[in-house]
């Protein structure tokens, strides 16, 4: 079976700064794949080289054995790829439901000409895509918020605002960077609760995230980056036990603590 | 909020239109009628370039240049290609749209400063070139412009080119509005807030940047024919920078993001400096301060700040 995203040997730089080099992971349909690693192992950077946001210098990523590689980034989400961003990137002068209905674009018919005449299948689709963007918020819990602009609220929220727009594109790959950040124990429970609903429905999740207990509990396979390589990849428990994981975390070889994630 | 406020743009529409037909009764004479035609031919122009700032978020310092365009066509189509007036006013929007499309496709990768500087000089070339080209537009001087003929109809005077400049407002505000609330509108509002996440949403910002600025340009060469042909006559003034900028301060003062801010701010900087004449030599510092106040006290721009007031006030 071919994997849903195959990356090979993949490297970034940036400047003189190697930032990935050489890393490779297979993806397959249904899973939870967690990315973790101590800050700057190159998490981030392989979330932007897949979804098209920075170009590797080297390597192949392909989508269901279809090669995309530099393909950009709506193209890519065209081929079911929607992700959330680690610094929140909201469209804060739109309210909390017309972000989730940018996140309908692609299934929406773009006819600039019928748009601007407000023509009958128009306002039809604007009430579908309104009923799309209200379910998606009932399932983060934000219903309460739809019509409020989305610069008023606060940072839990707009974590889960980002993960129901991502939804509302219609992936097969869920790419999460960092969705409990800065989340208080319990808005991480609701964020934990919100990804188990996601992966039930069969998207695939992808998520890179600090938040140990969380990865170990909900992730099938966890992929461990420290310094743009590869340290480990497999089960929570075979992580877990991996010296070289518990090396790059406990900081002997010469590394801080403070690199402790 | 996105939904009362829809509904509310549409009341808003209908409030106009009854303003504008009450305009004539209330205040008769040539001279209101005059200022009135103005404040509604630069209102196209600004919708157009709100939406491209307000909207999509892309500045544009050189917007008089495809307003200059469309005051040309009418004034050299019939009398270089021998077209009819009605031809050359549609073949100049025509042709603001296609060089908006070509120069568009390399500056508008530019953003912010040096997207403005760009559009700044595409502007002040257009300006140049109808300066320039004695032989053809009359240099300084500018050119007659004959009148629109339609079906034999021949558009004349103050009052004719009032109702036809308040009816293309009416339609112009409508189609602007329907587009802000459609996938296309929301797709400008999210390159706006965030290039990032409307790419990895599918949004082809390219094509969408690309878009507004072609519609905006097409606003501004509809709103500078019509004021060649309520002029009669046309002149490099219509593409100058100055122009540019008024149009940019009037989408700014009324308030950017708000079509009707487009209209109200196109009001206040034609009427001002008509109602300011009695201050003589100190009319434009009374224009400038009035400007500054209006920015100080109304920072999002009048409509917006007003209302964001009012359901404060409300709540």
């Amino acid at each position: 079976m071919t994997a849903l995203l195959a990356v090979e040997d993949v490297a970034v730089a940036f400047g003189g700064v190697r930032a990935l080099s050489g890393v490779s992971l297979q993806i397959h349909r249904g899973e939870v794949f967690a990315v973790i690693g101590p800050n700057g192992a190159g998490k981030t950077t392989l979330f932007n080289a897949i979804s098209g946001l920075c170009r590797p210098e080297r390597g192949r990523i392909s989508i269901n054995g279809r090669e995309v590689t530099g393909l950009p980034p709506h193209r890519l989400a065209r081929l079911g790829l929607s992700r959330t961003f680690q610094n929140l990137q909201i469209f804060f002068r739109m309210s909390a439901a017309e972000n989730v209905m940018v996140g309908r674009h692609m299934h929406e018919d773009r006819d600039v000409l019928a748009h601007m005449l407000a023509l009958p299948s128009v306002l039809r689709q604007n009430r579908q895509t309104r009923k799309a963007a209200d379910e998606l918020l009932a399932l983060v819990g934000l219903e309460a918020w739809a019509d409020k602009p989305a610069g008023s609220l606060p940072y839990g929220a707009l974590k889960r605002l980002e993960i129901a727009r991502a939804m509302a594109a219609e992936p097969s790959l869920l790419m999460l960077d960092e969705p409990a950040a800065g989340c208080n124990p319990i808005e991480t429970e609701e964020v934990d609760a919100v990804l188990k609903t996601i992966s039930r429905r069969g998207v695939t999740i992808v998520l890179v995230e600090h938040d140990m207990r969380l990865v170990m509990k909900i992730s099938d396979r966890i992929h461990v980056l420290d310094h743009g390589t590869t340290l480990a990849d497999g089960d929570a428990a075979a992580v877990r036990s991996n010296p070289a994981v518990i090396a790059a975390y406990l900081g002997v070889n010469e590394k801080q603590p403070g690199a402790f994630g | 909020m996105r939904h009362r406020l829809f509904a509310h743009a549409y009341w808003l529409i209908g409030g106009l239109a009854i303003v504008m037909v009450l305009l004539p009764v209330m205040a008769p004479g040539a001279f209101y009628l005059r200022v009135a035609a103005l404040v509604y031919i630069n209102a196209i122009a600004v919708i157009g370039l709100n939406l491209l700032m307000g909207y999509a978020g892309q500045v544009s310092l050189g917007h008089a240049g495809f307003f200059g365009i469309g005051a040309y066509a009418v004034g050299l189509g019939p009398a270089v290609f021998r077209l009819p007036v009605w031809a050359s006013l549609l073949a100049g929007v025509a042709l603001s749209g296609v060089v908006a499309f070509i120069v568009g496709r390399p500056i508008l990768k530019l953003r912010g400063f040096y997207l403005a500087v760009a559009t700044l000089g595409l502007g002040l070339l257009i300006w140049m070139f109808l300066n320039n080209q004695s032989d053809l537009t009359g240099g300084p001087n500018g050119m007659q412009v004959p009148r629109l003929v339609l079906f034999g109809w021949r558009a004349v005077g103050t009052s004719t080119w009032y109702w036809i400049s308040a009816a293309t407002l009416l339609f112009a505000a409508y189609l602007a509005i329907n587009l802000i609330d459609s996938p296309t509108g929301r797709a400008f509002r999210a390159i706006h807030d965030s290039e990032i996440a409307a790419r990895v949403l599918g949004v082809d910002i390219v094509r969408y940047k690309l878009l507004v600025f072609v519609l905006s340009a097409v606003y501004a060469a509809v709103a500078g024919s019509y004021l060649a042909l309520f002029d009669g006559f046309v002149t490099p003034d219509s593409a100058s920078f100055l122009r540019s900028i008024e149009f940019v301060v009037m989408a700014v003062l009324g308030g950017l993001g708000s079509v009707f801010g487009s209209i109200v701010g196109a009001a206040l900087l034609v009427v001002l400096p008509q109602a300011l004449t009695s201050f003589h030599e100190y009319e434009e510092i009374v224009l400038g301060l009035i400007m500054i106040v209006f920015m100080i006290f109304l920072p999002a721009g009048i409509v917006p700040s007003s209302l964001a007031r009012w359901r404060g006030r409300a709540a």
